[in-house]
């Protein structure tokens, strides 16, 4: 049975580079006649027989049954058989944890063969980080102190393989003695012991100096290894370690690395013609830190330094090990130009060479000799870039990388030409780290607005699934910005959108730019020389736009957008006006909220308000590049930090925009905006969009964020202030839907009534939204200037609020027959001398009450008491007669352009608002 | 610095884990399975190295089995190959050509033998000539403490029949 298992089990038939690796033979050699490791077998056995993962755990819940009860006895003849077997159970993925007492007990038994299976199952079943080890410390001590020299090394094993901090201070005395030890074995063990102790706690570090640079004299190989790996981790830890070897030990090292180089054949340690290359290597690494920094030390190495790079086989894996050890060494240490040029060729053969692995090794360290010599790497850069073309994910990921550092002002347009060629054919899991490089590099150094725009074209064409969502923001900002190539974008998207629609960036920005310049495209506007005409009917526009609305592979963003555009075409392509509108209709009954209620919303716009649709879908204002850099990078944009403390909340609100504003706030219908705090970029645009679209998901994940945050962000939505309350730490997504119509309600109405003279104008706007909420006409009836100030104030008027610099008076109105809702003018003096400002006004109010604020009559004002600003606020108290109003008030606005934010909270209402 | 040095069989099985910095058992199993999904699948004309969260994991095929050394960043991947084949060497001097199933039943030795070669995730001693030597003295005292065993409790049995 044995046999068969064999050979099913061992039927890879991999290149087996060991000689003899597979010859045909027997069972098991059986070494010794250990009963329990036969038992062991057994087990083994029977688990590699079993069929199914169930069969197996079946199994092991078997012996691990009978190894506890063997534990609870206290079982001493099994202990080790059962920690063996135990071993293996781990091995396969199983707790064991209560085999732990049994390896410290067995630690403790005074036998090697005990000792020995214990010190294994330590290291195999516990870590550093638990408690238990503690235990242990002190048979470790006494195994360091034992006369017998193999339980010496098990015990430095044990000590330098798990060792935690605790562990390392207590012992670390008993281990600097061993570095003195009489056999080079436990010498060469207690070195890497203290490695690990050293590396635990940095502070032991002095006390091993004198014993490591003792070390450093060594004949033993593993003695010598062992000891310069010590010197290497002192001199990263300890500055006074670096600067003794460095004085003392250089040219011993340099001599111990000549004598190793010229050694003659020693069969005991030679690989593939070189002798011991693992020494080597060690050696030539703490050169490396000895020359680093040290112009005499560098000196002191030169010599041994050109032998190795110039003298060392490399038709084999251990002659190339060296010289990479060796170039990267001559690029740490002090400049020597001459063997710098050494490095570098070495690096060239490697690159050139056939074996995948020189090739990646070569890469790495090109990545670092362009700190040192930019010009030689240059050199290279097409055999780097064959490199991104690998079909190894390891190298290509290097390549791609080092091109990216490559880049720079005069070769950029190559570079990037060749990487995008790439990406027609790359593959698909390395496309997103490319796209993300290559985007990098266009938008870094990107000189012409055209060139950017072709070259993001192609990215977005070719993968424009992996490109991240700023990467598509930016583009449509410099878009906007870019005025005499609207007609050129418009048309090359329309080109792209043909052959690659299915590239869910690239629809949204054809969505976008066919939403703003729609015209253009069909009338082959701002034609560059460069163009050819191309015929596009209006139908074909919104085809695209019907495409994008209607594949199912299209997501909610890009639907929206896609609304947003026939919304806008709707107007400006009166001929597809009656199509627009019936793919509109369409979405009334999606089961997404946001495009049912647009849809609605939008068809409304076009059946009933025909007079003010042409001003509603006008041209989005140009995007502002500077602003929106600002917000990608995390700041604020106007108003970035306050006197009083930094904010989110001085973001300017509908009022101080400029006349375009109440556009954007009419356009802008976001219901459910839930802003994220922390995001950048996706809001601004979206905002400016109107695409509020983040998903009740987020908005649950934003609960932490300070409210007063969503607030206020949520007033940059719409000129007026949804009446969010600050104490409110839960929105929960019914609350949202409520307010949802009034938000959009506020944002529409509040504007026109500015614009729209005629009370018939707003009367019909708010028409447009009686079918959404019958409920809210009610509230929204005060709107209408009308009753306003029929009403004599009959409450006093108060002194809200009062600085150094600014007084706010607050005078109060009631309406007939509606007790709930008061009419407050708030009225702003300057009582400073100079004049304030992007002065805005913020309110807050508890759930209860539910908040209007109206447009600013200006947003200065005037130094020294010498006028004032008013501001209407509607406040409807809905536990009118319990509860008394109370309000949280923000200012912001700025002085000779600092910016001020004053804030406070208003308590002193008069009873019974 | 060696993380840790993995053994996977061309069937994804486990055959030998040896952690030399702390992870806790779920991020051992996390990185076992992650880890050879990756090297498995890899080509076989494919260099040697995969870059993996920060580090690099440097690994060999021999027959059905794949040796995987996990190293920082700025560690030198072909001396790696070079460390792995130098224990395969020793395993198989020490097993009289090696196979899995050495590893597999006797798999207690293999860890031995590792203990000989790396400690603290350093290499310890390139002869591998001094490694079997020590190896084999330990292996002859563990001998000697059986027969003595054994030879003890044959008395016993003798005294008391």
């Amino acid at each position: 049975m044995m046999i068969m298992i064999w050979g099913l089990k061992w039927c890879g038939g991999g290149r087996a580079v060991v000689t003899d690796w597979w010859c045909g033979g027997g069972g098991l050699r059986v070494e010794s006649g250990e009963l329990w490791v036969e038992e062991q077998w057994d087990m083994i056995r029977a688990i590699r027989a079993c069929k199914t993962a169930a069969e197996e755990r079946g199994v092991v819940r078997k012996e691990c049954a009978a190894i506890r009860a063997a534990v609870s006895e206290n079982d001493h003849d099994y202990r080790h058989r059962n920690l063996a077997k135990l071993m293996f159970i781990h091995m396969l993925g199983y707790p064991t944890h209560f085999g732990q007492m049994d390896c410290l007990k067995s630690i403790a038994s005074a036998g090697f063969p005990e000792k020995r299976i214990g010190y294994l199952g330590l290291m195999l079943l516990l870590d550093e980080r638990q408690e238990v080890l503690m235990l242990v410390t002190n048979s470790v001590k006494q195994d360091l102190n034992h006369s017998n020299q193999y339980i010496v090394g098990l015990a430095l094993c044990a000590l330098g393989n798990i060792c935690s901090a605790e562990m390392a201070r207590d012992l670390a005395p008993e281990v600097e003695r061993l570095l003195q030890s009489r056999d080079p074995n436990i010498r060469k063990k207690a070195a890497l012991c203290s490695v690990r102790i050293v590396r635990k706690v940095s502070d032991l570090a002095e006390n091993f100096i004198s014993s490591a640079a003792a070390l450093l004299k060594e004949k033993h190989h593993g003695a010598l290894i062992a000891g310069v790996q010590l010197c290497t981790d002192l001199c990263r830890v300890s500055a006074e370690a670096l600067e003794y070897f460095r004085k003392k030990c250089t040219e011993g090292l340099v001599k111990v690395l000549k004598d190793v180089v010229n050694s003659p054949y020693a069969p005991e340690y030679d690989v593939a013609g070189v002798t011991d290359p693992f020494l080597h290597i060690r050696l030539l690494r703490l050169l490396r830190l000895l020359g680093h920094g040290d112009a005499d030390a560098s000196d002191c190495m030169n010599d041994i330094l050109a032998q190795v790079a110039s003298k060392t086989e490399t038709n084999k894996n251990a002659g190339n090990a060296i010289l990479y050890e060796c170039v990267e060494t001559i690029m740490s240490i002090e400049d020597n130009s001459g063997l710098r040029v050494l490095a570098i060729n070495i690096l060239g053969r490697f690159l050139s060479n056939r074996d995948n692995n020189i090739r990646y090794v070569a890469l790495n360290m090109l990545m670092k000799a362009i700190a040192v010599d930019a010009k030689a790497v240059q050199r290279h850069r097409v055999t780097i870039l064959e490199c991104v073309k690998d079909s190894d994910a390891s190298i290509r990921k290097r390549a791609l990388e080092l091109v990216f550092l490559l880049v720079n002002d005069s070769n950029f347009k190559p570079l990037t030409k060749e990487l995008v060629d790439y990406l027609e054919i790359s593959d698909q899991d390395f496309k997103e780290d490319l796209t993300d490089k290559i985007c990098s590099i266009v938008e870094k150094f990107s000189m012409e607005k055209i060139w950017y725009i072709d070259q993001m074209l192609k990215v977005l064409s070719e993968a424009g699934n992996f490109v991240k969502d700023e990467v598509w923001h930016a583009l449509i900002v410099v878009i906007s910005n870019a005025s005499d190539l609207h007609g050129y974008t418009v048309r090359s998207l329309y080109k792209a959108f043909q052959s690659s629609s299915e590239q869910e960036s690239l629809v949204r920005v054809v969505v976008w730019c066919i939403g703003e310049y729609g015209e253009m495209l069909i009338n082959n506007i701002g034609m560059l020389d460069r163009e050819e005409p191309i015929t596009v009917t209006e139908s074909d526009a919104v085809d695209v736009l019907e495409i994008s609305m209607k594949r199912h592979t299209s997501d909610i963003t890009t639907r929206s957008m896609s609304l947003i555009a026939l919304l806008k075409l709707s107007s400006r392509f009166p001929s597809c006006s009656k199509r627009i509108s019936d793919i509109i209709i369409q979405h009334k009954g999606s089961f997404v909220l946001e495009l049912q209620q647009r849809s609605i919303e939008f068809n409304s716009i076009i059946a009933k308000h025909q007079s003010i649709r042409s001003a509603l879908v006008e041209r989005m204002p140009v995007l502002d590049e500077a602003t929106y850099s600002g917000r990608r990078s995390g700041s604020l944009p106007t108003a970035a930090s306050t006197s009083t403390g930094a904010s989110p909340l001085n973001l300017p609100n509908g009022v101080t925009k400029a006349p375009a504003a109440p556009l954007i706030d009419l356009l802008d219908l976001s219901s459910d905006y839930a802003p994220m705090p922390s995001s950048s970029g996706g809001d601004f645009l979206q905002d400016l969009l109107g695409v509020g679209l983040t998903p009740i998901s987020s908005l649950s994940g934003t609960n932490q964020a300070p409210t007063s945050g969503t607030d206020v962000l949520m007033d940059l939505l719409s000129i007026g202030t949804p009446s969010f309350s600050p104490i409110q730490n839960d929105l929960s997504t019914s609350q949202t839907s409520i307010q949802a119509p009034l938000e959009s309600l506020s944002s529409i109405s509040s504007p026109l009534s500015t614009q729209v003279s005629s009370h018939a104008g707003a009367g019909s706007m708010i028409d447009l939204l009686d079918g959404l909420s019958p409920s809210l006409s009610m509230k929204t009836d005060p709107t209408q200037p009308d009753f306003s100030g029929t009403n004599g104030s009959i409450y006093p008027s108060i002194v809200a609020f009062q600085s150094n610099n600014l007084k706010m008076e607050f005078s109060f109105s009631k309406q007939h027959g509606n007790p709930q809702t008061t009419l407050i003018d708030a009225t702003f003096t300057n009582l400073s001398s100079n004049v304030y400002t992007d002065f805005i006004f913020q309110a807050a109010v508890p759930k209860f009450i539910q908040l209007h604020l109206d447009p600013a009559t200006s947003n200065t004002l005037p130094a020294s008491e010498n006028g004032s600003t008013t501001q209407r606020v509607r406040v409807t108290n809905s536990q009118h007669g319990q509860k008394n109003l109370a309000m949280r008030i923000r200012i912001a606005y700025k002085v000779n352009n600092k910016d001020v934010l004053e804030q406070g909270q208003i308590s002193n209402f008069p009873p019974g608002l | 610095m060696i993380q840790y040095v993995l053994l996977i069989s061309r069937q994804g099985k486990v055959r030998l884990t040896k952690w030399y910095s702390p992870y806790s058992q779920k991020e051992r199993t996390k990185i076992i399975r992650e880890l050879s999904g990756v090297i498995l699948t890899r080509g076989p004309k494919l260099c040697n190295f995969v870059e993996w969260k920060g580090y690099k994991v440097v690994y060999k095929r021999y027959a059905s089995l794949y040796f995987c050394m996990c190293i920082d960043q700025d560690d030198n991947e072909l001396e790696v190959l070079e460390i792995i084949h130098h224990f395969v060497e020793i395993l198989d001097r020490y097993f009289g050509s090696v196979c899995e199933l050495d590893l597999i039943f006797n798999f207690h030795k293999a860890y031995y033998i590792l203990d000989e070669l790396l400690i603290a995730g350093e290499l310890q001693e390139s002869s591998k000539k001094t490694i079997a030597r020590l190896i084999a003295a330990q292996d002859s005292l563990v001998e000697t403490a059986k027969e003595e065993a054994g030879s003890l409790s044959n008395i016993i049995a003798q005294a008391t029949k």
